[in-house]
């Protein structure tokens, strides 16, 4: 790696407990049903599952044959049913129909339906209203949290994101509360919580209340956390990502820490699956590096790894025997995955260092600047008339929109005309949903000048200023980019950047654009709270809070654990913000432990609010 | 202190002693006479019912309640049947079994609880005999009605009514019976005269105690242990008989020499006991029976009423209460006359000492000669523990607490923890609180249980007291006392609302564990809902004050709480509740007033109920959600002219909403679905639901220009994109005069260089060739690029000397075209010299 870590970065806590923890609990679950039973999974929870526990530790807990729920008849001979799934009506729903269908063909079975992480209302009073509430059991599996990494750990819980921000619908509060309080259990006390964000708000609020009464006062694993909404900042995920790790997730879609390569990258007629974890050598060190260095990082490795090999030349037996048994396995192996990874880069330099994807870069770049915004029009305008990517598209508009406040009123209509035009008339839905998160609006008359809107706001006194976006903020939320950026200084005076030697968290970003999220947590860092930031928070709608992460005394210790530092993103993160948070670390010599409902990117983030009814 | 063994009675090897306990404060001079009396265990309250056969309405018999001292708690007239028996529950409440087989149960202050009925069958052959009794799975009851039968319910929280089998030969009652609890059974012992019987739940065996000498007849009176474990019979002959309750084993026979049958007959031993022996009581004689054949009799003046415990018998009468018990072993060390165990020469060398004696050390010596000292003051304080004198304890404690000091490492736990508790069991043995517990009793019933006794009875300062004395940690000690407390608060029905609200704010603040909506619903059963209400105002948690306020049908409020509590589980309850409660409308117009629980309703609605969600956004005049529903819900129509008219109506809503665009774009789409569908008609070419894009393409992958070019018109699709679509499309079918012509007909709006690259897409540098001359002169090197003409490319830019151009087509110079480099490089460099 270029930029060495700082020496006295402390270790990262054990998470690996959150696992055995999980599978202690699926087991004890499992076995409250016992005999032979069928398992059926919901289809997402399959990997987290697999991470968990594998299938020969189902079969120890007389797990017969395992089932992915498809929302068909099921054909299964078993006596005893086991169902694990999220809590979502759609599959209680079907349940409902295996139960009843089992009923009027007059077959006796037992039922199970374990909920993850937990059960909701709802779900019962479908049972109920499909009348087999007495033929199930239910019970709940406490399993939040999936370490991905030793420093990523996800919830997989994607859908959090449209049911909370776009739905208002907030159940997945309590879940937040709960993570919050397992963290502590298991690694508190914390000595202070941050955090921005309506949601992130009340999942600290409802842990605060839940945890009164507890005293707590372990040795502490990590010192402070910082919760954020994702609605907080949604500039940063509809970047272009540019980092090896933030690559491959756009181009290969990594799912649950594991990424399939298909046959163009391994060169041969198989996919191959892959675990893109610090446990890979070669993959820790390219992962945070900007695109255009893992060239030259894989040859140089290459050629490393040949001298290694030619050690062997002039060995003689006995060296050579200590040779195989212990280094060559090791070079083996890091030669199998050095081969992967050079053929990832080469997939991925086949499809983005075309000319359209440099042109691409330098339309956001110019969206992120301000600069030419005429010309970054008629480019997503041909874009959508070209047809080249549905989400793509609609990625530029959201982006366009946020960056300007809004898109002016003639520019909004034929920019949507001519993507109904292209993608069909269903999309109004999907523009409904945009405009409702404020990721794609129109420009109010009058609201232009974002400049003027600080300056008024200068004028009010910060309290009633507050109490007047608070107010607006439920009419139409604005993203203030303009501003924001002037006043974090996002966008660094464009000069040569020397992508090589990272000076800022801009490098993620080609040096374009330091994301919001992270300068957010850099400040809040580094403040020790939200003083100084008012006009910040002013334009981001409020909701900021600090408070003690434990009850009682300040734990003034100063310690390492100090320095160990959570943010949890509510609403999922990107591979390149955590990239950007590990250079932050070692910066400032902290380590940084991502929680977050799950990790995303902008196709994940649009898709989640598109309607598809076709 | 002689006097100490004044009131020891030697029985074999050890001594019994009577002890005063208190004097009763009662008066009910003859009253134990004529009375059904029931007094409970563990120094429990005393039930009275004065002339229980007395049935007229004019004159009823009075039931009267009273502590372990005599001091009256309830007392009121007997309205209900004739009451066969009573007895206490381990819960201190009162029990009233009827003839006819109900059960009354009352609490300690004679406020009427519960009934339940011993089976219907009873009701016609009524109960001759019951028997209450406690077990591990809590206090039970047993009858024997007059047909005979047995009925026994094991647990009254829990009932179950088991009826016993019929016992051959029975007529009436039995002579007498017991109830035994072994092997996690219940069952009766009964004897029928010369017969014994054991009567489980399926069968009656005949059995004989071991040892029982042949000349006896019949067994007319018997008793078990506290513990279940011994049995005692007393035969018509006088023999007293004694053994393990299994009847595997004999213990003892005596020959008491009385042939009348006792009237009370109970065992009375202790944890440890040297000789436990068997109490019985006659009109005027007392006397305990040991094992060693010894005997101790007292007289007896007064009717009395025994009490058996788990370490001896009390025995009430009319004037006072005394306690009859072997004397614990370390007692009789020390206080024996002569004693020279340890913990007497201590005792004897603090007294020296107090006195200043020098006698003091030679005792001293002698027990630390013996290395014994360790062991005295184990002993004075463990003998603290079993006195019932505060003098005599202070006395012993004094004792150990100087033989400590002559210790080094003497842990002073035991001897702290025993002044603690002495101190408690002082308090509670007063006379006004009247809980007559020893040392034994209260460790085996433990202090939660003392403090829930405590409160029972009302006596909530000296609970608190105790808690705050003990250390106990709030949410287990203060706070259920305040809870208790405010319970009963609640039920004052001479405070106002107000005056109880603020008292039990002011007395239970926030003490961890006190669940304001407890207090609240207790408030409430007592038909107080405005203090509930004004109660669950001081409730933090909002989640609990939900469930109740729905119970009382403050569905509104319920509603605003749940939210506030961000329980989303929680709103959905009310939510449920309020939808079967209320008319439709009202529970829409109450949502509107909650949007955190309308998106969460409509959520569900999205998933279960769409009709419902139509209704929603009509109540709320959300003509743009509305729209948008008939827009997805359109996608759920099969066919088009239902699938029509949804959009029209998506289309009527939009213009109510002025979203003209939207209304617009439907209108469009609406058009192009029936031009679809008319030309599916007439060419079969599958285009319905198609986008206006996917439409275009597929028409002109047909080659129906003439219906793509209509739409590009109608639609009003911008030129340039109608250009880009057109000239893939005739790209990808090769039709390249078709393409040539295309790109005559006007000017094109996407340049020319598009059709070179899209040709060389398709790999036509022929027809490439022909669009490179149309393309504009800025994008004239790109174009000769793109047919990797180099010499044309050189040529174009060195004849628009740009530098920027040059370097670009020197980049994708081959090295071996050494021509063409020297050129270029001669042209920049003229260029860079201007």
């Amino acid at each position: 790696m270029a930029h060495s870590a700082r020496k006295d970065s402390p270790e990262l806590p054990d998470f690996s407990i959150l696992k055995r923890l999980a599978k202690d609990q699926l087991i004890y679950l499992l076995e409250q049903l016992p005999g032979k039973k069928d398992l059926f999974i919901d289809a997402d929870l399959m990997s987290p599952l697999d991470r968990i526990a594998n299938v020969s530790t189902l079969r120890q807990h007389e797990v017969d044959k395992l089932y992915k729920v498809e929302y068909k008849p099921i054909i299964s001979t078993s006596d005893q049913i086991c169902f694990l799934i999220r809590p979502r009506i759609q599959t209680v729903k079907w349940i409902c129909d295996v139960a009843n269908t089992d009923k009027t063909a007059g077959k006796f079975r037992r039922y199970k339906i374990i909920f993850t992480p937990q059960k909701f209302y709802a779900c019962d009073a479908v049972l109920e209203e499909q009348g087999i509430f007495g033929d199930v059991t239910t019970d709940e599996w406490p399993f939040y949290l999936l370490p991905l990494d030793e420093d990523i750990i996800s919830l997989e819980l994607p859908e959090f994101f449209r049911d909370n921000f776009l739905a208002g619908d907030q159940r997945w509060v309590r879940t937040i509360s709960n993570v919050l309080h397992q963290l502590y259990s298991l690694y508190g006390p914390f000595s202070k919580v941050y955090g921005i964000g309506r949601c992130s708000k009340m999942a600290y609020d409802a842990w605060k209340q839940n945890k009164e009464g507890e005293q707590k006062a372990d040795h502490a694993a990590i010192g402070k956390m910082v919760l954020i909404d994702r609605d907080v900042d949604y500039v940063t995920p509809l970047c272009s990502q540019v980092v090896y790790e933030g690559l491959v997730d756009d181009i290969f879609k990594i799912k649950c820490g594991c990424v399939e390569f298909g046959p163009d990258v391994t060169s041969d007629n198989k996919s191959v699956k892959v675990m893109l974890n610090s446990e890979d050598k070669v993959f820790a060190e390219i992962r945070n590096e900007h695109f255009s260095n893992v060239f030259g990082f894989l040859s140089q490795k290459a050629r490393n790894l040949q001298t290694a090999y030619d050690k062997r030349r002039g060995m003689d037996i006995q060296q050579m025997k200590t040779f195989v048994s212990e280094e060559l396995k090791g070079l083996k192996q890091q030669h199998r995955l050095l081969s992967l990874h050079i053929g990832a880069s080469e997939s991925i330099m086949k499809k983005k260092t075309k000319q359209d994807f440099q042109e691409l870069l330098k339309t956001e770049h110019s969206l992120l600047e301000g600069f030419e915004i005429r010309k970054c029009i008629s480019y997503i305008e041909e874009h959508i008339s070209r047809q080249v990517s549905m989400v793509e598209s609609l990625r530029l508009l959201c982006l366009l929109s946020i960056t300007e406040n809004g898109l002016l009123p003639k520019d909004y209509r034929s920019l949507k005309a001519q993507y109904l035009q292209s993608y069909g008339v269903h999309h109004l839905l999907t523009f409904a949903n945009l405009r409702q998160l404020g990721l794609l609006v129109e420009q109010q008359p009058g609201e232009t000048l974002t400049v003027m809107e600080s300056k008024v706001g200068k004028l009010v006194n910060d309290k009633a200023a507050g109490k007047l976006t608070d107010a607006f903020s439920s009419l139409a939320k604005k993203s203030n980019f303009r501003a924001l950026s002037k006043k974090l200084n996002l966008v660094p005076k464009s000069e040569e950047y020397d992508l090589r030697i990272p000076r800022d968290m801009a490098y993620i970003f080609s040096g374009a654009y330091v994301p919001l999220s992270c300068k957010l947590i850099e400040q809040v860092l580094e403040r020790d709270g939200w003083t100084g930031l008012e006009e910040v928070i002013r334009l981001l709608n409020g909701h900021e809070f600090t408070g003690p992460g434990c009850n009682g005394v300040d734990l003034g210790v100063k310690n390492d654990a100090q320095r160990i530092i959570l943010v949890m993103f509510l609403g999922g993160c990107t591979f390149s913000e955590i990239s950007a948070l590990r250079f932050l670390g070692r910066e400032k010599g902290f380590k940084f432990i991502v929680v977050t409902t799950a990790i995303t990117n902008s196709s994940r983030l649009l898709e989640a609010l598109l309607d598809n009814h076709v | 202190m002689a006097f100490i063994t004044a009131n020891w009675n030697p029985l074999g090897e050890t001594f019994y002693r009577k002890t005063e306990l208190y004097d009763m404060t009662w008066n009910v001079r003859d009253g134990l006479r004529e009375s059904l009396v029931a007094a409970a265990p563990y120094g429990g309250p005393i039930a009275l019912l004065r002339e229980p056969h007395r049935r007229s309405p004019s004159s009823r018999p009075q039931l009267e309640i009273y502590s372990a001292s005599g001091t009256a708690i309830a007392s009121f007239p007997w309205k209900s049947g004739p009451v066969i028996h009573l007895g206490w529950t381990v819960c201190d409440e009162l029990l009233c079994i009827q003839e006819d087989g109900t059960v009354l149960v009352y609490d300690l202050f004679g406020s009427f609880k519960r009934h339940f009925s011993m089976g219907q069958e009873v009701v016609q052959s009524q109960v001759l005999e019951a028997k209450v009794f406690h077990s591990p799975y809590g206090t039970g009851v047993a009858i024997v009605t007059g047909s005979s039968r047995f009925t026994l319910a094991t647990n009254i929280d829990d009932l179950k009514l088991r009826r016993l089998p019929e016992v051959p030969g029975l007529q009436g009652k039995p002579s007498c019976w017991v109830i035994l609890t072994q092997d996690r059974q219940t069952k009766v012992l009964l004897s029928t005269g010369p017969e014994l019987y054991i009567l489980d739940n399926t069968s009656c065996t005949a059995v004989c105690p071991p040892g029982l000498s042949p000349q006896t007849c019949s067994i007319v009176h018997m008793c078990v242990s506290f513990s279940y474990r011994y049995l005692a019979l007393f035969t018509d002959t006088g023999h007293l008989w004694t053994g393990f309750s299994n009847l595997q084993e004999k213990l003892s026979e005596v020959d008491t020499k009385k042939t009348t049958a006792p009237k009370h007959m109970l065992w009375c031993r202790r944890p440890q006991s040297q000789q436990p022996s068997v109490v019985l009581m006659w009109d005027r004689l007392l006397m305990v029976v040991g094992q060693c054949h010894d005997t101790v009799q007292f007289p007896v003046e007064d009717p009395c009423v025994l009490v058996g415990e788990m370490d001896g018998v009390r025995i009430i009468s009319s004037a006072s209460q005394e306690m009859l018990q072997e004397v614990p072993l370390v007692c009789q060390d020390i206080f024996k006359i002569a004693s020279m165990a340890p913990g007497a020469l201590l005792l004897e060398a603090h007294r020296e000492y107090e006195k200043s004696s020098q006698k003091a050390d030679e005792y001293l010596r002698e027990i630390k000669e013996q290395s014994m000292l360790r062991e005295a003051v184990r002993q004075c304080v463990e003998a603290a523990g079993h006195e019932y004198d505060p003098k005599t304890q202070k006395s012993l404690l004094r004792a150990a607490s100087f033989g400590k000091c002559f210790l080094t490492d003497f842990s002073p736990d035991s001897f702290v923890q025993t002044c603690r508790e002495l101190r408690v069991l002082n308090a509670v043995r007063e006379s006004s609180v009247g809980l007559p517990l020893t040392h034994v009793q209260f460790k085996q019933m433990t202090l939660q249980v003392l403090i829930d006794r405590l409160v029972y009875r009302r006596f909530y300062p000296l609970a608190i007291e105790i808690c705050h004395y003990l250390k106990i940690p709030d949410y287990q000690g203060v706070s259920r006392v305040l809870k208790h407390w405010a319970s009963c608060k609640v039920q004052q029905k001479d405070l106002s609302d107000e005056a109880i609200a603020r008292a039990v704010c002011v007395k239970v603040a926030d003490s961890p564990g006190v669940s304001y909506s407890d207090i609240a619903a207790k408030a409430y059963e007592c038909g107080r809902t405005e203090l509930a209400i004004k109660l669950l105002d001081f409730e933090p948690r909002s989640g609990e004050q939900v469930p109740l306020l729905l119970k009382m049908k403050r569905s509104q409020l319920a509603l605003s709480k749940a939210v506030e509590s961000g329980d989303t589980d929680l709103v959905y309850t009310v939510v449920s509740y309020l939808k079967n409660e209320m008319n439709r409308g009202d529970f829409f117009m109450t949502l509107r007033n909650q949007p955190v629980a309308l998106s969460l309703y409509r959520q569900f609605c999205k998933l279960q109920e769409q009709d419902t969600l139509r209704d929603l956004y009509n109540q709320d005049d959300d003509h743009q959600e509305l729209a948008n529903y008939y827009v997805s819900a359109s996608y759920r129509e099969k066919r088009l002219d239902a699938r029509l008219s949804v959009l029209q109506s998506a289309v009527d809503e939009y213009n109510k909403s002025k979203n003209e665009f939207a209304a617009k774009a439907t209108e469009d789409e609406m058009r192009l679905l029936r031009f679809q569908r008319k030309l599916d008609d007439e060419k079969g070419a599958g285009l319905l639901g198609l986008s206006l894009q996917a439409t275009m393409e597929a028409l002109l992958a047909l080659g129906l220009y003439k219906q793509a070019e209509q739409l590009y018109r109608d639609f009003r699709v911008p030129d340039k994109r109608y250009w880009w679509l057109k000239l893939k499309s005739l790209a990808e079918k090769e039709e390249w005069d078709e393409l040539e012509k295309f790109s005559k007909s006007k000017k094109s709006p996407i340049g020319y260089l598009a059709f070179v690259e899209v040709c060389m897409k398709y790999n036509n540098k022929y027809e490439a060739k022909k669009y490179v001359l149309k393309v504009t002169p800025e994008q004239k090197v790109k174009a000769h690029l793109a047919i990797s003409d180099l010499e044309g490319a050189a040529d174009a830019a060195i004849e628009r000397r740009n530098d920027a151009e040059i370097g670009a087509v020197l980049a994708k110079c081959p090295t071996s075209d050494q021509l063409l480099m020297e050129k270029l490089n001669r042209a920049r460099a003229a260029i860079t010299k201007k």
